[in-house]
């Protein structure tokens, strides 16, 4: 034992003595976790998070959250003289007077729109292969609860610089919160202290930023974690994969290697964007005042969708009694986000109602094998991403010359129409998917090679399907699940059912849900089909001892020809021939 | 004593606790079940070169240390960039174009040594680092029936002990008093707005119905603040204005407030191109002068397009027709922007004639 390690066996004699810290120690550095791809999108939300607390520590150093103003004297020429609010006069400072300060404040940016895609591309991943499923709903909630306060993170931190461009975003908020009905006038003033701008909100919205809202995406995370932790990661379907075990590698020395390592991939590649990649050009837009904006003003994109809904809203509004309600802005901009996070958070319960399914899920869906679901997914992802491109639409109007009347009319139909259709591509596809496995399962993989057999008849040889892909095959029959059956009017012993029409509605649903899925072959069904494609490419055996033989491959395509009252077996064909056709 | 069953199927399913599990029974399961029901020894396992060949080994070893090194290296440079490049100068760099020099020094150094940890970290995994995956066994979270009832018994006998179910009067009186404490907290909420020179202030609806405009108050330009003539507004052209007490209101009150409501846009055209107006003649020779606070949310707004006389707000592209009394005519905005009488005063100067007859900017629930 080196010195190192007698040094290090002491210090955790020393822990363990006062916390117990070796018996979660030994468990844990043997943990084993399944290995793909697909799961370090939520790493990359992890780390980017972590990147972005390091480097706003860096930023609050120098940052002003003060909207007294003052004449910036700085060292950027063309902003010289001219009076600011010391939020901007600092960010200002931050980016041309402090080394290093502008590649801290553009990894801060960048790494926070890359934590929100992150989350968002791993909430994608979660959703299309049911991870959200029992036993990990809470997670899920807490999934919701992140990105929503990721949100909130990078709204509120958008507008600190105090730029024209933040500045213009926090009036539209403003005129967000005031057409809430009854209370939106007073909550806004309050807000604000008083009207818009005021001189508070900054600072106001400085505490919230850089205390309450990472710190409670930070305690979140940690119980997201903790869940992770004592629920074990689900796995993908595949050979020696089952629903009670987890295949992969162990934490130590193999995750702490690649997680760790990847944590400094994904800082690395960051502050390389960050140097080379200008974020939010805060000197270009100018300081904030209520009376100007520039043209072609874009949010940051995560708040695109919510933009783009408020923009192609029709401009519906009604006095009622004296009092005022804006349905253009309230819709879009409260009712719409309320539905589409609520529905979120509680697609795990809807679907497990529908469906009837209670079991544990430790192994993921593929998604062809829960149709419905992935239509449901695909059709949120359209409709989000046609009011991105609402958010965007005079931008793309001018890039690409359209009408951005046009554009707008577009859309306004396009979010009713193009998701369902969305909706019934993605399922069908699905459903053909889940015909080609089925295929396969019986019948192994197409070769393309015909092959006559010696009473004449062709058949194209099959092979039988390997080990990896079987398995991965066969989660189908796991996942297929019959329609709830509709249930009984009265029971047995003639009782009435006094919840039938919310059973029937379930019933009818899970029909919905189910209706066209694949049925799946049997394992018996899989072993007879396999055992028959083995025994038809047996019949090919014969030829592969003469496949380096061009003669043999070239003429008849992978296959010798019988001719009538010749040799039965390809083998003895040749042979009769001496070798020659 | 390994927990860990290799592929090779050596070893015996994991029946360690989970520190999350503890006392969870554990069923001897069979190994593998369901989908993936084949015995994982049946998996073919490829060796990968540095497995079987030395040499490759020695290979991947250097490789991981150079990556570490030229990790150091890079804080070296990073420093020196930091210490020695001019803040001041810019550079071109093909694809990303003009930037500054010492910013992209310093990310590329920082960013490459942070990034060279990384790979070599999982180079090191990758190459060096045994491949061959391993099963743990899963435990159910789920208590078991003896826990589930020795939950239960103890909450029993902690509600029987405190006896919160038998003193109904206990009981209530504690619901009513937790459900009202938090009322102070909401309460105190109520000075986040409060007039600073004491008692109440006007309400919100009178701030939002009122702007510095007044009767007889002179018009003009934002940014330079100097009066304007009507002849120095072309046919065609757009003006941004304000009312002239505007920087001594700024200087008062320590904020932008009266701006973002008073500020307006002055266009001119030919006067019979004016279809309609919010009032008889409240323009003067053609010259028409609206809100610049878009009704929708309360953008600015100075995209005009003079020959169809066209506003466009650049946030929700709404659009109004300032020939045709600035009504809607596209967009989400549901009000017309509000247009304020004007004249000229004695001097020649244009003024304002009277307030705005209705609140400018976005609508509240109280606007009517």
């Amino acid at each position: 034992m080196s010195t190192t390690e007698q040094v290090g066996t002491s210090v955790a004699t020393y822990i363990d003595d006062r916390v117990g810290s070796n018996r979660f120690l030994g468990r844990s550095l043997k943990k084993v976790f399944p290995d793909h791809w697909s799961f370090m999108l939520g790493e990359i939300a992890l780390y980017s998070f972590i990147i972005v607390l390091l480097t706003g520590v860096f930023l609050t150093l120098f940052y002003k959250p003060s909207m007294v103003e003052v004449v910036y004297d700085g060292s950027y020429v063309p902003l010289r003289g001219i009076m600011m609010t010391e939020a901007y006069a600092s960010t200002l400072d931050i980016s041309f007077d402090v080394r290093g300060g502008l590649l801290i404040r553009q990894m801060h940016h960048w790494a926070a729109l890359l934590f929100i895609a992150a989350m968002a591309v791993h909430m994608f991943r979660v959703f299309f292969t049911g991870a959200f499923r029992k036993p990990r709903e809470f997670n899920w909630l807490i999934g919701i609860a992140l990105i929503t306060l990721g949100l909130a993170a990078g709204f509120t931190g958008y507008s600190l610089p105090d730029d024209l461009l933040s500045g213009t975003g926090l009036q539209i908020a403003r005129g967000i919160v005031q057409a809430i009905p009854i209370v939106g006038t007073w909550v806004a003033f309050l807000l604000f202290d008083g009207e818009f701008p005021g001189t508070e909100f900054i600072s106001r919205i400085y505490g919230i930023h850089i205390l309450l809202v990472p710190g409670l995406i930070l305690a979140l995370i940690t119980v997201h974690l903790m869940m992770v932790w004592a629920q074990k990661h689900t796995q993908f379907p595949g050979p020696g994969r089952t629903n009670d075990n987890v295949v992969g590698y162990p934490l130590m020395p193999i995750y702490m290697a690649k997680a760790g390592g990847f944590f400094f991939i994904v800082f690395g590649v960051t502050a390389l964007i960050s140097g080379l990649v200008t974020i939010n050009p805060i000197w270009i837009f100018g300081p904030y005042t209520p009376d100007q904006v520039s043209a072609g003003s874009q949010p940051d994109w995560y708040i695109g969708w919510l933009d783009g809904a408020l923009r192609i809203f029709p401009n519906i509004e009604t006095v009622l009694f004296g009092y005022t309600i804006s349905w253009n802005i309230f819709i879009p901009s409260v009712i719409v986000p309320g539905i589409v996070f609520t529905a979120a958070a509680l697609y795990p319960f809807i679907e497990s109602w529908v469906t009837g399914d209670k079991r544990d899920h430790n192994l993921l869906d593929r998604p062809r094998n829960a149709p419905t679901r992935t239509a449901i997914g695909v059709m949120a992802i359209t409709w989000y991403f046609l009011l991105f491109i609402g958010g965007g639409n005079d931008v793309i109007a001018l890039t690409f010359d359209l009408s951005i009347n046009w554009l707008i009319w577009f859309l306004r139909i396009a979010v009713f129409v193009l998701p369902p259709i969305a909706f019934v591509v993605t399922r069908r596809t699905c459903i053909a998917l889940q015909r080609k496995d089925r295929e396969k399962l019986l019948h192994g993989y197409e070769s393309g090679r015909i092959l006559r057999l010696p009473h004449g008849e062709f058949i194209e040889v099959h092979e039988p399907l390997n080990v990896k892909d079987r398995a991965v095959l066969e989660s189908a029959i796991e996942a297929y699940r019959a329609p709830l059956p509709a249930p009984e009017r009265v029971d047995a012993n003639g009782v009435a059912n006094k919840r039938y029409h919310l059973h029937n509605l379930r019933a009818k649903l899970s029909h919905w849900y189910y209706a066209d899925d694949i049925v799946p072959p049997t394992r018996a069904e899989i072993e007879a089909g396999q055992a028959h494609v083995s025994h038809e490419a047996a019949l090919e055996e014969p030829l592969h001892e003469h496949e380096e033989l061009d003669y043999v491959n070239v003429p008849f395509h992978g296959g010798i020809l019988h001719e009538k009252g010749a040799a039965m077996t390809n083998e003895e064909q040749l042979r009769e021939r001496g070798g020659h056709l | 004593m390994s927990d860990l069953t290799t592929r090779d199927g050596a070893g015996t399913p994991d029946h360690g606790h989970d520190f999350t599990s503890e006392g969870q029974d554990d069923l001897a399961r069979p190994l593998f079940r369901g989908p993936g029901g084949l015995p994982a020894a049946d998996i073919p396992h490829r060796p990968r070169r540095s497995d079987i060949d030395p040499k490759a080994a020695r290979r991947a070893e250097r490789q991981v240390a150079s990556l570490f090194i030229l990790s150091m290296v890079m804080v070296v440079f990073f420093v020196v960039a930091y210490v020695a490049i001019d803040p001041y100068v810019n550079i071109y760099v093909p694809v990303f174009g003009e930037i500054g020099y010492q910013n992209f020094a310093l990310g590329l150094t920082f960013g490459l040594g942070v990034f060279c940890i990384g790979a070599g970290a999982i180079q090191w995994a990758k190459k060096l680092m045994p491949d061959t995956e391993v099963v743990q066994e899963r435990h159910s979270l789920r208590s078991t029936k003896h826990e589930d009832v020795e939950a239960a018994e103890q909450y029993e006998r902690g509600k029987e002990e405190s006896g919160f179910g038998q003193y109904r009067i206990i009981r209530r009186t504690l619901i009513a008093a937790l459900a009202l404490f938090p009322i102070p907290l909401i309460v105190m909420l109520r000075d986040l707005w409060s007039p600073k020179n004491g008692g109440f202030g006007p309400s919100p609806v009178v701030l939002l119905s009122q702007t510095a405009w007044v009767e007889g108050m002179p018009i003009v330009t934002d940014g330079t603040y100097v009066k304007i003539r009507p002849e120095d507004i072309p046919v065609g052209g757009l003006v941004s204005a304000l009312p002239e007490d505007i920087e001594r209101i700024q200087k008062e009150e320590h904020n932008l407030n009266a701006r973002g409501k008073a500020a307006i846009i002055l266009v001119r055209m030919e006067p019979d191109e004016i279809r309609a107006q919010q009032g008889e003649g409240w323009d003067f020779q053609g010259i028409l002068a609206y809100s610049k606070i878009c009704t929708h949310v309360g953008c600015p707004i100075a995209l005009y397009e003079h020959r169809t006389h066209h506003l466009l707000c650049p946030c929700h592209q709404s659009t109004f027709d300032l020939a045709d009394a600035g009504n809607v005519i596209f967009g989400p905005a549901a009000r017309r922007m509000p247009q304020l009488p004007i004249g000229v005063d004695e001097e020649g100067f244009l003024v304002a004639r009277a307030p705005f007859a209705e609140p400018v900017g976005p609508s509240f629930w109280e606007r009517g």
